[in-house]
């Protein structure tokens, strides 16, 4: 899953933008599902068809990543840009980023009176242009930059660019990979434009008509020194949502996953997010409604060019999921 | 002219029954089928046997306003904003007050009362009211409900230069742009749609949506321009007479690419003058739209309005005539080779 994992944080993806990560993963399954097709959002939908009796499930990852917008060239070639998604201005100086032609910039501060004064209308790319005409030659307004991608791994954990949500990407993508039959109807969705307010997951939802959800997405952590008390840590296993910002776990299929895990001794343990949604919010609420939970991946520095996770909790994660969707009697969690 | 005609008019968010009627009249004639949906969105069509992309263009009836919410004892009306006002604009204005149209001002506590703090900043909606001349609640309660909505009261005027000035623009130049582009047919279904309550929240546009389910939808808007002294150029969202404004991403949708990419190729190819819209704020109705069943590829094309949201806000009509060349010549290619 590793080797999955660094192809698929490599792939350029902001949101409103996911057509070369979408290529990448569709690379990667093609071989293995039954069908595959791109929505009207974008979103990719490959299905793995099960014998009849069993449930449809609805599985999201969402492959966009967070950027910046360039939305103006000045006379001397710097661009003004804005955010994409949930981007700080204050984690930005001198941080590089790249546009999906591999155009480089850096990022630059005004002189500021004081760090209280930093934001983003005083922050510039600089891509290296001498002019607005040179600059113009290279990117245009609208244009998207994403962090330089860089994969560092020490064996056990990785530290790298976009693993919020492409780690989510990579553990459907190795279920489909090793899954064999099942029961169960298996549609596994990696969406666009969850960044910006999970606006794939619903109309992919409402084209799908799911029994049952689950998003496949990052959190964060408490375990990193005075931080956010925060009852999941990285190294300690698959985290099951129960709630965040954006939707409240089903509670059957929050307590099948406990249940799944102890059955088969993987580590779990589960998630309050105080902060922060995923695609299970927008899924939850499609049509007359969608049983809808979140396995989550302890993931530290989220938002950062530099996100922390552990191999083994993404390890898992996927070992639960696999057990999720080859459940033979998933029709109790939402059946009275 | 529809366009001073519908500036003049009045419709807040719920209310727009006048506006409504207004382009019905206007439009009913040129259409196969007009009706008014249960949200109050006004809905025509043209073409709905066509082969060809469903397109839906849309542009938003309602515009901002004030709810009056209390009586005074005085006879005195207090009252919140429906949609986002600016509250630095309000003070001394000229109002209309409920259906009848009763003539108001916006009235605060005069300055040499005020305490120096309070001339600091700007009036709060809970000091603010408005007088309608009467001497007492009682008297009040013969011409005003609570609940009843009072616009601003301004005349559409020219100032010469192509500009003018008036209130709402926002966003009755979309719908002034789609009633007239009634007059053409083009070769695929197209709905003309007028939606409610957008400046509350997108309410009118997804129900609309969902019912028209469309395969391609097409926002027209006013938005802001910001090229004003004091302000620097990376900061301007748009500037008013460089031509209609394309969204890339503002906070509720992404636009389209390949519309966005047809847009700019349509302009380039017939010397229409057009600008992105350098902000990523606000929102329109194609959040809702976009969103509507399966997905909808949606984009949205401004024209750039000074001081939006307020009595009086400013726009180019040459703006007008090259957003409306635009969307038309871009709704021909749209017919000839689909999206």
């Amino acid at each position: 899953m590793l080797e999955i994992l660094e192809r698929v944080t490599a792939g350029f993806g902001p949101a409103g933008q996911e057509e070369n990560i979408r290529e990448l993963i569709k690379t990667e399954i093609e071989d293995y599902v039954d069908e595959l097709k791109v929505d009207n959002m974008g979103n990719l939908i490959a299905i793995k068809k099960g014998n009849g009796e069993g449930q449809k499930i609805m599985l999201a990852a969402h492959m966009d990543e967070i950027g910046i917008m360039v939305t103006h060239i000045d006379d001397d070639g710097f661009l003004r840009f804005t955010t994409v998604g949930g981007v700080n201005p204050k984690h930005l100086i001198n941080r590089n980023f790249v546009f999906e032609d591999g155009t480089v910039g850096t990022v630059g501060v005004e002189k500021l009176d004081s760090y209280k004064d930093l934001k983003l209308d005083k922050l510039f790319l600089d891509i290296g242009a001498a002019d607005k005409e040179k600059a113009k030659e290279v990117v245009g307004i609208g244009d998207v930059a994403v962090y330089q991608k860089k994969f560092n791994n020490n064996g056990q954990r990785v530290i790298s660019n976009s693993l919020d949500d492409r780690a989510g990407c990579a553990v459907l993508i190795s279920l489909l990979k090793e899954m064999d039959d099942s029961i169960n109807d298996i549609y596994a969705v990696f969406t666009v434009q969850e960044e910006v307010g999970t606006r794939g997951a619903g109309p992919a939802a409402f084209g799908i008509e799911p029994d049952l959800a689950l998003a496949v997405d990052v959190t964060g952590t408490g375990d990193t020194p005075e931080a956010h008390t925060m009852d999941v840590k990285l190294g300690k296993g698959a985290a099951i949502k129960v709630m965040d910002r954006g939707s409240i776990a089903h509670p059957g299929i929050k307590n099948m996953l406990a249940e799944l895990a102890e059955e088969n001794e993987i580590s779990y343990q589960y998630e309050v997010l105080e902060f922060g949604a995923t695609d299970a919010r927008a899924i939850q609420l499609s049509r007359g409604g969608v049983p809808s939970g979140t396995l989550s991946i302890p993931t530290r520095y989220i938002h950062s060019p530099s996100e922390m996770l552990d191999m083994e909790d993404l390890k898992d994660c996927k070992d639960l999921l696999v057990n999720f969707v080859k459940c033979e009697n998933l029709a109790k969690v939402y059946k009275k | 002219m529809l366009l001073e005609k519908l500036i003049n008019a009045t419709g807040i968010s719920s209310r727009e029954k006048e506006i409504r009627d207004l382009i019905r009249e206007e439009i009913k004639d040129n259409v196969d089928e007009i009706y008014t949906d249960k949200m109050g969105n006004l809905i025509a069509c043209k073409g709905k046997e066509k082969d060809g992309q469903k397109v839906m263009l849309a542009a938003h009836m309602d515009e901002v306003g004030l709810m009056i919410t209390e009586i005074t004892s005085d006879g005195l009306l207090k009252f919140q904003s429906v949609g986002g006002i600016d509250k630095r604009v309000l003070v001394s204005k000229p109002v209309l007050v409920g259906e009848d149209k009763m003539a108001g001002v916006i009235g605060a506590k005069a300055i040499h009362l005020q305490k120096k703090s309070e001339r600091d900043k700007p009036i709060d909606f809970d000091n603010l009211y408005i007088d309608i001349g009467v001497n007492s609640k009682k008297e009040a309660e013969k011409y005003v409900e609570l609940g009843d909505v009072a616009v601003f009261s301004s005349e559409y005027e020219e100032l010469g230069n192509g500009r003018v000035i008036g209130k709402a623009f926002d966003d009755r130049v979309g719908c002034s742009i789609i009633a007239e582009l009634t007059e053409y047919d083009f070769d695929m279904p197209v709905y003309y749609v007028f939606t409610v309550q957008e400046e509350v929240g997108l309410r009118g546009a997804g129900v609309a949506a969902f019912d028209i389910a469309p395969d391609i939808a097409l926002v027209l808007e006013g938005t802001t321009a910001a090229d004003v002294p004091e302000n620097k150029e990376h900061r301007y969202s748009t500037s008013v007479g460089k031509g209609p404004a394309l969204t890339l991403m503002d906070r509720t949708v992404i636009a389209d690419k390949n519309i966005l990419t047809g847009l700019i190729e349509v302009a380039e190819d017939n010397g229409i003058d057009y600008q992105f819209r350098r902000t990523d704020v606000g929102g329109n109705d194609a959040g809702a739209i976009s969103l509507s069943r399966e997905g909808v590829p949606s984009a949205v094309i401004s024209l750039p309005c000074r001081y939006i949201h307020s009595p009086l806000s400013l726009i180019d009509l040459d703006d007008y005539s090259k957003m409306s060349r635009l969307v038309k010549l871009y709704l021909e290619r749209l017919a000839r080779k689909g999206i």
